[in-house]
């Protein structure tokens, strides 16, 4: 018996930037298509600003919840300054997304750059903007509805100007 | 409960094994393998044993889900405690579950009914209890062979592995070929199906988190299988760990990076606090919480901490064993919530055998259970779920059992009258508490939302 092929992705960065917020977005949008997922974390103190890192694994039928060091087909870096720390996560043949593929500063909330960061992740991916932004409105409050939608498009178009 | 917790709680379950349950009781609790934020890398299935108590283990979030409702009838019908053991990664991940469409209904009971024979354990009524306890056991072992707790996946016959828990994913993963015996109930092992099992590959080998629980299991039964090396008891296990010990690799494992500590946020209270027993050159018995990062620089502050309650243990306990010159520098850091679970036993201690160089407690009240994620406690006013209820005021407990010497304060107001009062407090031979009060700022406007909640 052979193991299907999954897709595994690590979204990494510092307490607080919203790591498993976004990790429950990818969930939610593989699940809604149909797919096994699984997601795990480890957020001991990481309220207090430490690293924080999180998995989400999805395909045909996902056995562990972690994804293997050298096997993440996606790292997605919220803290620039903790890519390194996570950098052996990546597969060689794997795809970093970090916050220079966005214009922070068109944003108009910073907080958003996790979203956004999925916005650029998207691209690699098969589910719709539909779904995709379905699933951001299913994880945030409605207060940051708005702003997380923009920040999702603004990184999948790699626009500039919202 | 966490592993440790179990610890606190394991008087009461020892003799609760031996009274029969009414309904269900099922004892979740969930070991850290690999200390991702404890203090130690205890593993619990030891208590099953111990205590004589069924126990089932999930690996994932369905299995959590189905498990438990099986272990509720599994309570139901032997009036046993069951022991629900999870590990950190079956609880801080999160798989699809399939909901049971129909759910067993919970039902109170009717009226009391009395029955001290087998409910009040004096040594008369302990005794045969001892006896039913061990004879249930028995027959849950004989039960257990053919549970739906376990279960065989048929793979090839040259490669068998014994596994549970989170263990049996990494398992299915790094080796899809292998044949795969995945214990759910753990506890009375089903020696039979483990020895056919064996019997029926080639090579056996046992894959589990943490201690050798399984393997010395098989092997108490005559059954001969291969453990895991001593490398891997320690940690969490991964697909790349299990990889490794199918190859008897005993190789150095690669190291990760280290990563961001966790820091005491800007603007905490708990940083005024260490920076002046920092400056005041305190011998600091610490406790559980945030404020353990006093341990880490900036501060380098505390000196110990071991379990919650264990800054009055040990700050009395050194108080009265070093030399007056450094007994007097002793000063324990407890937090509200803290004080609360396990400091309140330690006060009567402090109060009961006072040290002759007296003792400075500080009890940093934050008004909220702030490391693990804002939980009320006894001490805040309010219920679990924010509504209001009775509040013990610390100070009060405090010197209605005698501590004479009591200062309530904001030390964040004036830090170099805390750390004054600090000084001073160290150099009397009397027992002082102060209880530093500044409400934690992450739960300030939470507060604000509960109380405001609780008016309309």
């Amino acid at each position: 018996m052979s193991v299907p092929k999954i897709t595994n992705i690590v979204v990494a960065g510092l307490g607080g930037q919203g790591v498993l917020t976004t990790t429950d977005i990818v969930a939610e949008v593989a699940a809604r298509a149909g797919l096994d997922v699984k997601k795990s974390e480890i957020h001991g103190m990481s309220q207090r600003g430490g690293s924080v890192s999180s998995d989400v694994r999805f395909g045909e039928h996902v056995f562990s919840p972690m994804v293997p060091d050298g096997e993440a087909d996606f790292l997605v870096m919220l803290a620039a300054d903790q890519v390194e720390v996570n950098a052996t996560a990546l597969s060689p043949t794997g795809v970093l997304i970090d916050v220079s593929q966005v214009d922070e500063s068109k944003l108009s909330n910073r907080k958003s750059i996790n979203v956004a960061l999925l916005g650029a992740l998207s691209q690699h991916l098969k589910f719709t903007d539909e779904e995709w932004i379905a699933a951001i409105k299913r994880n945030l409050p409605k207060t940051l509805h708005d702003t997380n939608v923009e920040a999702f498009l603004a990184g999948k178009n790699k626009v500039t100007a919202i | 409960m966490k592993h440790v917790g179990l610890n606190v709680a394991a008087d009461p379950l020892f003799a609760a094994a031996y009274t029969p349950v009414n309904g269900a009781l099922i004892v979740i609790s969930a070991d850290d393998p690999g200390m991702a934020s404890s203090q130690n890398e205890q593993d619990n299935r030891r208590y099953a044993v111990a205590a004589g108590l069924p126990m089932v283990e999930p690996s994932d979030s369905q299995e959590a889900y189905d498990f438990f409702l099986q272990a509720i009838a599994l309570s139901e019908t032997w009036r046993v405690p069951v022991l629900y053991r999870l590990t950190t990664r079956v609880c801080h991940s999160k798989t699809l579950v399939q909901r049971c469409p129909t759910p067993p209904s919970t039902a109170r009971p009717g009226k009391y009914e009395r029955n001290p024979f087998e409910r009040s354990m004096i040594p008369a009524h302990a005794r045969p209890a001892h006896r039913r306890l061990r004879e249930k056991l028995k027959q849950i072992a004989a039960l257990g062979e053919s549970s739906v707790f376990n279960k065989i996946v048929t793979g090839v016959n040259d490669l068998g592995i014994i596994t549970s828990g989170i263990a049996y994913q990494h398992v299915r993963e790094a080796a899809p070929d292998a044949s795969v015996l995945k214990l759910g109930l753990t506890h009375p092992l089903p020696v039979e199906l483990i020895r056919g099992f064996a019997s029926s590959v080639a090579r056996c080998i046992v894959v589990e988190e943490g201690d050798p629980y399984l393997v010395e299991g098989a092997r108490t039964a005559g059954v001969m299988v291969e453990d895991k090396l001593e490398q891997y008891r320690f940690g969490e296990l991964n697909v790349a760990r299990v990889r490794r010990i199918l190859a008897r690799d005993c190789s150095e494992e690669p190291k990760p990076a280290a990563g961001k500590p966790p820091a005491l946020c800007p603007g905490c209270g708990h940083r005024t606090a260490f920076t002046a027993l920092h400056n005041v050159n305190a011998i600091v018995a610490g406790d559980i919480g945030c404020y353990g990062l006093g341990v880490l620089p900036p501060f380098e502050a505390v000196d110990t901490s071991l379990c919650m309650g264990a800054s009055f243990g040990v700050g009395l306990g050194l108080r009265h064993s070093l030399p007056p010159e450094d007994a007097k520098r002793v000063v324990g850091v407890i937090g509200d919530s803290t004080f609360m679970h396990s400091g309140l036993t330690g006060l009567a201690e402090m109060i009961y055998n006072p040290p002759s160089t007296g003792f400075v407690m500080v009890i940093l009240d934050n008004r909220i259970t702030a490391m693990t994620g804002f939980q009320e406690h006894p001490g805040t006013g309010r219920t679990l779920d924010h509504t209001h209820t009775n509040r013990i005021v610390i100070e009060d407990v405090v010197r209605a059992m005698g501590v004479k010497s009591v200062h309530v304060l904001d030390h964040t107001e004036d830090p170099k009258a805390f750390e004054e009062l600090l000084r001073a407090s160290m150099e009397k031979p009397e027992l002082t508490v102060i209880v530093a009060r500044r409400t934690c700022l992450l739960v300030t406007r939470l507060i604000k939302e509960w109380e405001e909640c609780e008016l309309q």
